[in-house]
């Protein structure tokens, strides 16, 4: 008979009960709670989600909508390289669209998807807060400012 | 570092830490703010330092990682003290001549300097530079002399002395009055009298109340909080303590977005530090007065912002809005009584309390007193974060500070508010700013964004745009956001495409009243404001989308096509070449045609055709001439006459 | 709890501190439409349908009866041009989804709304929370819930929760305007067989 395989989070159990007991059963910190495992992890899995619905004592319906409801968190597992597409009204009047449409090409994949190989999420980002720099590019937390379609491919490629 | 207990001891600290550093010691300031960051300011301070090791300079310069001085499109910007040279676009390359020209042969770099771009003057000073001089920087000036990690740098310029006053000279009451009498309003976007909110909630029942910093700026195009967060923490601590006191507040919340990882960084750092020098915990300054303040850090979404839904999101649950029919002041977090303010208000108390409340009411206008830092940004030649008292007209924001509109092309309209605010158009420019004049005009101030937009913009797509980031923001609780929302946005996207009808305006208009009175919170209620004033200011751009299926603006690319002119094309092959569909057919002597079929709109054809030639012409509204017939293509060079 | 004396569609009514418009309007027939409304369960304000006109310190508004509190001297009016107008145009917006919902037919024949204005969405969920709402307040199961935001914004079941209570209870499905409930529970049941730990590896 097949064993039934139970999928655990990436970072272990262990790691996910240090970060909830961190906060020591405050219900009002979930969101607090979810970021770090979704820092740590780069998803969060429903085991997870379970977990700190368990240790919280907040009930999983609330859980699941906090986990949809933001931006910050997946329910599925990220690429390893995350890149990001600032859309924001500055960023879309100097050509923030156009970045896009490249990095989409070279990626082969659209804004919200992740590549086969796992290897690179793409999203948009309604504004990281540097308007003046138009269009913004951030990849694996490196921010490009005043970027062109051809340094967005550029700075992809050599990943 | 043992606690500061009294104000008595604070100056004694700030007298050490002064008497310490000398005023005349060379001090090259590198702006490492995100933006900066953004264009190698990491890599221009290694490269500094190493040509400072190299010289053998350890101990005879300083280096200064510092915050968003707001210049931000020139950056990375780079500031030598004392002499207050300003140098611009700093590469790592050009740290060797810093070094050796301005420091050590006191000579300063000419192609490092500001160039006014009409009048080609050089400015050498910070002080000297339009886009600086114009302003009045209050707030933000001091982001350029301190490094956000360096409290004793924040003591030197007189930092925490507010904090000591009021604690020590005035009783809690007289705080609050102070405040009143400044007449300070919210700079979140509301502009509600902060005040009066603090007043509201000082006498509210209960026991236990909060004092909150909204740092979830998430309007798209302002980046004043994130500045004043990365560049001096400090400044909108010193407020948030004060207020607490006047409040009667000992616990606080800072609510910082996710998107701001330096500003987060720098926030933890500074509330340390605070406790560490005893502003923050326990009988502060040995005034019995106990304070302690938590980060709570944001998690993605734009309505969270909004203080009853940011309320919420600090209980852990769904940063949803809640009626405030009951103001948060009284009820908010955990139903406790919480004032909830932005960075930027809460930054302006130490000034108040410093200098007094009448000081303060001499900036500005009758109903706006103070100055308010916005992000100018989009079409205009100096963009960044410009501080200027309440009052100035946006001509002169834009013109004045702003250098003009780039590339003489003409200016069409500000945007104000972000997504909740309106378009203002040219005639309108002389008005002051000024909360209820940009009210009135069927914007808002907002937290502050201010985007210039150029002939180039198509204010249907402007509405499209916000909008759309409206219906992705909006929490989706009640029925006229969420399907309101929806419905304009559908409309909109119609109408750009040229599919609109007779009657969409109408209806849009009518989409967006309903939306507007009946919404629960404020992103509801404001989504209005895009749509009718570009309507109310831009009629004829919608008229002309959906009656002519023309874009005057050649955005929409369902209206607009390419199309080479057969007369001045020169078949030089450099848009053939460049087309990234290949969608261009031609020859080295042969008229180039594009494949309207195969042409995405991307417009590369029409920025790289050589002026000299101007072949490439938009067309929106009229249908493209039919191809020269393949036979008559042949190009007759001058020197073969016919 | 003192006495408050407010006045609605001219009538002078007595309430108490606490109670809402709504409130003091059903204590004395005077009836305000609802749909996301109900008895057992906090008010919740999502529907907008009970929007009325107020007056107070000089200004006019419109509130959600359900969840503005009374004021001394408030003066509320349940119908007029502008209320009238907005309770159409909500309509219309929720009949873009539920075009046959019982529960808004009359309500549709009422005020004169268009069923066919806007075109026919895909969801026929109006999202009045009421199911979320009674699972939370009253079963206390939490065994369906809210997703994402926006636009995009669901009611789901939690599939662990749902197959252990729903089957006999089914309390929340009567309350639901327009069986969207049902159906989102059918395809919830779906789902979840054949077997709920299926695991792909």
């Amino acid at each position: 008979m097949k064993e039934k395989k139970v999928r655990t989070a990436d970072i272990g159990d262990g790691k996910i009960d240090q970060i909830i007991d961190k906060y020591q059963g405050d219900a009002s910190a979930l969101i607090q709670v979810l970021l770090e495992i979704q820092r740590e992890n780069r998803w969060l899995p429903k085991e997870a989600l379970e977990k700190v619905s368990k240790k919280l004592e907040v009930p999983l319906n609330q859980i699941q909508h906090v986990a949809t409801f933001y931006k910050a968190f997946s329910l599925v597992p990220r690429g390893r390289h995350g890149v990001q597409i600032c859309l924001g009204t500055a960023c879309h009047v100097r050509g923030g669209p156009r970045i896009l449409d490249r990095v989409e090409e070279v990626l082969g994949i659209q804004a919200g998807q992740t590549t086969m190989d796992m290897e690179f999420t793409l999203d948009t980002v309604n504004c990281l807060g540097c308007c003046a720099l138009g269009p913004v590019m951030v990849v694996d937390g490196k921010y490009h400012g005043k970027i062109t379609p051809t340094e967005a491919e550029a700075v992809l490629r050599k990943l | 570092m043992p606690k500061v207990n009294s104000p008595a001891e604070l100056e004694k600290l700030r007298k050490g830490i002064l008497s310490k550093r000398d005023p005349d010691k060379p001090c090259i300031a590198v702006c490492t703010g995100t933006g900066c960051l953004a264009l190698g300011a990491d890599r221009v301070v290694v490269a500094l330092k190493e040509e400072i090791k190299k010289h053998g300079l350890e101990d005879k310069v300083d280096i200064k990682e510092t915050g968003c001085p707001g210049f931000c499109e020139r950056g990375t910007v780079v500031v030598i003290y004392p002499e207050e040279i300003c140098y611009l676009r700093v590469q790592p390359e050009d740290a060797g001549e810093i070094i050796s020209q301005t420091i050590l042969a006191k000579k300063v770099v000419d192609r490092l300097l500001y160039v006014d771009p009409t009048t080609g003057e050089k400015a050498v000073r910070e002080s000297e530079i339009p886009f600086y001089k114009n302003q009045m920087r209050l707030i933000i000036g001091n982001n350029i002399k301190l490094d956000p990690k360096s409290i004793d740098d924040y003591l030197v310029l007189g930092g925490y002395s507010a904090l000591a006053k009021a604690l020590s000279q005035m009783p809690p009451e007289q705080v609050l009055e102070e405040v009143k009498k400044s007449n300070l309003r919210g700079r979140g976007g509301g502009g509600f009298p902060a005040g009066r909110k603090w007043e509201e909630c000082r006498n509210a029942p209960g026991e236990a109340r909060y004092v909150i910093v909204n740092a979830d700026e998430g309007d798209p195009g302002a980046f004043m909080d994130r500045a004043l967060l990365e560049g001096n923490p400090h400044s909108v601590l010193e407020g948030l303590i004060i207020g607490a006191y006047a409040i009667g507040s000992h616990e606080g919340y800072i609510y910082v977005r996710q998107e701001y990882p330096l500003a987060i960084e720098n926030v933890t750092f500074a509330i340390k530090q605070a406790e560490e020098y005893g502003f923050l915990g326990e009988n502060i300054l040995g005034s019995g007065f106990d304070f302690t303040v938590k980060m709570h850090r944001g998690a993605g979404a734009f309505v969270s912002g909004e203080s009853s839904a940011l309320m919420t999101a600090i209980e852990g649950r769904v940063g949803e809005p809640r009626p405030k029919y009951i103001h948060t002041a009284v009820k908010g977090v955990r139903d406790r009584p919480s004032c909830l303010n932005n960075v930027e208000t809460w930054a302006n108390v130490p000034l108040i309390i410093n200098k007094g409340a009448d000081w303060f009411a001499g900036i500005g206008t009758e109903g706006s007193k103070g100055t308010k830092i916005f992000s100018l940004v989009g079409k205009v030649n100096n963009t960044g974060l410009v501080e200027v008292p309440m009052g100035i007209t946006l001509r002169d924001v834009i013109y004045r500070v702003g250098g003009g509109i780039p590339g003489s092309k003409k200016f069409k309209a500000v945007q104000t508010g972000g997504p909740s605010g309106g378009c203002i158009p040219e005639e309108q420019l002389d008005m002051p700013v000024d909360f209820d004049e940009l009210a009135r005009a069927g914007s808002m101030m907002g937290s502050g964004g201010m985007i210039v937009m150029d002939e180039d913009t198509c204010m249907v797509d402007v509405a499209r745009y916000f909008l759309d980031f409206l219906s992705d923001e909006s929490c989706g609780k009640c029925v006229p956001c969420r399907e309101g929302i929806r419905q304009m946005l559908k409309i909109l996207t119609n109408i750009s495409k040229g599919k609109g009808k007779e009657g969409d305006i109408e209806l849009l208009e009518e989409l967006a009243e309903v939306t507007r009175d009946a919404s629960l919170c404020a992103l509801g209620r404001t989504s209005a404001n895009p749509v009718m004033s570009t309507i109310h200011y831009f009629r004829d751009e919608y008229e002309a989308h959906i009656k002519e299926k023309r874009c005057p603006a050649y955005v929409c690319k369902a209206l607009i096509s390419y199309y080479i002119d057969p007369e001045k094309c020169q078949a030089c092959m450099i848009c053939l070449r460049q087309c990234p569909v290949g969608a261009i057919v031609g020859d080295k002597n042969q008229i180039h045609v594009i494949d309207q079929e195969k042409c995405t709109k991307c417009g590369t054809c029409f920025e790289v055709c050589p002026p000299r030639f101007s072949a490439v012409r938009r067309i929106s509204g009229e249908p493209v001439p039919p191809p020269v017939p393949e036979e008559a293509r042949m190009i007759a060079r001058e020197s073969k006459e016919k | 709890m003192s006495e408050i004396t407010l006045q609605i569609d001219g009538r002078k009514v007595q309430a108490k501190e606490g109670m809402t418009i709504l409130e003091a309007a059903q204590s004395v027939g005077i009836s305000i439409p609802t749909l996301c409304h109900h008895e057992k369960l906090e008010p919740y304000g999502a529907c907008r349908i009970c929007t009325v006109e107020i007056e107070a310190r000089g200004r006019t508004n419109l509130v959600a009866a359900c969840l503005y509190p009374v004021e001394q001297n408030l003066v509320v009016r349940t119908r007029s041009e502008k209320v009238d107008k907005t309770r159409k145009m909500l309509l219309e917006l929720l009949l873009a989804h539920a075009p046959d919902a019982v529960a808004l037919q009359d309500l549709a024949k009422e005020y004169g709304a268009d069923k066919a204005r806007f075109e026919k969405e895909s969801s026929f969920c109006i999202l009045c929370g009421l199911c979320v709402r009674y699972c939370a307040e009253v079963k206390k199961k939490n065994a369906i819930g809210f997703v994402d935001r926006g636009a995009r914004r669901e009611v789901a079941f939690i599939p662990e929760i749902a197959s252990k209570e729903c089957e006999n209870c089914k309390e929340c499905f009567p309350l639901c305007p327009t069986e969207a409930l049902q159906a989102t529970f059918l395809l919830t049941k779906a789902l979840m067989s054949p077997s709920p730990t299926c695991d792909s590896e």
